[in-house]
């Protein structure tokens, strides 16, 4: 059974056609499914390795390699956070501790309902707006608490 | 006021849209460089004094001048905008403001290298600003700056965007190359170097963003002004990135060769409640720190070497004197713990027995012979690894330990107490 859709078989091709060597597209394809499925399951992985012509194996050390590249289920919302010494000077460690207190959860947990997952994360390269962090991708800056509850509220709000 | 190259029209809100950078004069450099030969290119290059901006300061010129003219396969560039270097958030000020510019500049580095298919590796976390960049392409493409043909000139360039997945070492340029050629990133062993096999073993050129985002002002205003800019042998400006404990963070470009603590109090409007600074890591979490007394100096390449530093990516990481320096630095050793590709083993264990060590000694629980115990740790990592993450590492831990060990030892004393900040 394949769990891959046919859309999803044009797209793979697709990103392949972009380079000289298909392999080349793993992590555009890999980016494509996450986006997709959330995570990337070990089916998934193995379709790919037989589309991709790579070992399974091999496959699997490529994508546990990358901190990106999620295995299980996340959260709807991921807040990731960057713990690095910039965004540490001014006050992340407070900032983690806040969001822990307010979604009732330790870093690297998703909540009960599956809304949010939170996550320590190494520098984001946006080391003068810190403290930052990042939800589902985007970057929210200079944080304090009261931001935090903004941005938070907005979130349920819209969901 | 010098003269600034790359953010010179940093208030223009459209800037990164084709018509606003058009009407910056945006694309004349790669109108007049398809006018030239293709050494005359790199030979400006050369007599320009750029050099690297990704964090080794090689010579740009130089380095273009490695690849084969006859190997027979086809030449790569590979734009670096992993920007992975704690403290360093320049790259995105660009991808995200003047992508035109870094794309011009990309387009005029392919012809003259005879790069038919160049990629911009960008760190995965920056999502949008691999979209700012593949619109800008879809822009450029729409008015022939780029694709087939150019300019109806017989040239053909292409340029893909390809996002990493959350790996530091990924920035290392071999780390890079496996990363973009679809398998983990770990780095390669040299020789063979990327000039002459680099992605898919073919002739590669691998150039920070900041460095090609200053080709079109050479191309189009001549060597002799860019090197007139900066300081003899390092020409033209920088893009200087302030964080950590100051009024103003933010990225400021100017010439290589201002003073370090100018930029920190004209620029970055001082320490934060008139607090004094501690120390400054000058050039990126991988450089050498210097103590409050040694800031006095030129932000040039050659300059922060005879220092005893190194000026890397541009990162200007600043501590004040209420900043913990055990506590720094068990931040950073965990940042490198956690980085390290795991391929050699003095790197994979030895990051790892520094983290955990300088834990305990954040925690209250050091032993005497612990400081001792790190710098040994670390001469066993330095040099004896397949790239240079493994000294990269090592740099804080001596650095830091050299120049504060007071500190480490009352913090192992147990005589003072350690903010959380
Ligand atoms: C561990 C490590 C991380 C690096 N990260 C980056 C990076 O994020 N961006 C970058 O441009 N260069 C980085 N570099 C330097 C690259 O290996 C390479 O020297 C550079 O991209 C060359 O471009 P340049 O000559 O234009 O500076 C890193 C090097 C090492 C050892
Ligand atoms: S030095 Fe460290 S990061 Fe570099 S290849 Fe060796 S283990 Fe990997
Ligand atoms: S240290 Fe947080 S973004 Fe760089």
């Amino acid at each position: 059974m394949s769990i891959l859709r046919d859309e999803d078989k044009d797209r793979i091709q697709g990103f392949c056609s972009i380079f000289p060597e298909k392999r080349s597209a793993l992590l555009m394809i890999l980016h494509y499914l996450q986006d997709n499925y959330s995570y990337v399951s070990d089916e998934i992985i193995l379709e790919l390795s037989e589309v991709l012509n790579i070992p399974a194996t091999e496959m699997h050390n490529t994508f546990q390699f990358y901190t990106m590249l999620k295995k299980k289920k996340q959260g709807k919302y991921v807040i990731e956070v960057c713990a690095t010494l910039s965004c540490s000077l001014m006050g992340s460690d407070h900032i983690i501790d806040y969001l822990e207190n307010r979604l009732g959860i330790k870093s690297g947990e998703t909540t009960q309902d599956g809304k949010f997952t939170l996550l320590k994360v190494e520098c984001l390269g946006n080391c003068g707006k810190a403290p930052v962090m990042q939800i589902n991708g985007k970057f929210y800056e200079e944080l304090n608490e009261n931001k935090i509850d903004k941005i938070l509220k907005e979130i349920e709000d819209n969901d | 006021m010098t003269e600034k190259i790359i953010m010179k029209y940093e208030d223009k809100k459209d800037l990164y849209t084709l018509s606003g950078y058009e009407s910056t004069g945006g694309y004349d450099a790669l109108k007049k460089a398809i006018d030239m030969k293709k050494d005359e290119i790199v030979e400006e290059v050369k007599r320009s004094t750029l050099r690297g901006r990704g964090g080794a300061g090689f010579a740009t010129g130089l380095k273009w001048s490695f690849v084969p003219k006859d190997s027979g396969r086809p030449v790569y560039l590979c734009c670096n905008a992993d920007e992975s270097e704690p403290g360093t958030f320049k790259d995105k000020w660009i991808i995200w403001n003047n992508p035109h510019l870094l794309i011009e500049g990309i387009l005029i580095s392919s012809y003259a290298l005879s790069v038919k298919h160049a990629f911009i590796y960008i760190r995965g976390e920056f999502r949008e600003g691999s979209e700012i960049l593949n619109k800008a392409i879809e822009e450029a493409q729409n008015k022939n700056y780029l694709g087939k043909n150019i300019l109806g000139r017989n040239i053909d360039i292409e340029i893909t965007v390809y996002r990493g997945a959350g790996a530091y070492v990924c920035g290392e340029e071999t780390g890079l190359l496996e990363s973009l050629e679809g398998k983990r990133g770990w780095p390669r062993i040299r020789p063979p170097f990327p000039a002459t096999k680099g992605l898919y073993q073919s002739p590669t050129i691998i150039n920070n963003v900041e460095t090609l985002a200053n080709i079109p002002y050479i191309i189009l205003n001549g060597a002799v002004r860019f090197a007139s800019i900066g300081t003899p042998n390092n020409g033209g400006t920088k893009l200087f990135c302030v964080s950590g404990r100051v009024n103003r963070p933010g990225v400021y470009e100017l010439p290589l060769g201002t003073n370090l603590r100018e930029i920190i109090e004209n620029y970055a409007a001082g320490v934060k409640d008139g607090k004094k600074i501690k120390a400054v890591i000058p050039g990126g979490s991988s450089t050498p720190v210097l103590k409050f007394d040694e800031i006095d100096i030129p932000m040039d390449f050659d300059s922060l070497i005879k220092a005893g530093s190194a000026l890397g990516s541009g990162g200007i990481i600043v501590l004040d004197e209420d900043t913990s320096m055990v506590r720094s630095l068990y931040n950073l050793s965990r940042f490198y713990a956690h980085e390290s590709c795991g391929q050699c083993t003095p790197c994979r264990e030895g990051t790892i027995w520094i983290m955990k060590i300088l834990r305990r000694i954040y925690k209250g629980d050091g032993k005497p012979e612990d400081l001792d115990l790190l710098l040994d740790i670390c001469s066993n990592i330095k040099f004896k690894t397949v790239c240079p993450f493994g000294d990269a590492a090592v740099i804080p831990v001596e650095s830091f330990i050299t120049k504060f060990r007071t500190e480490f030892e009352e913090a192992i004393k147990k005589t003072i107490i350690i903010p959380r900040q």
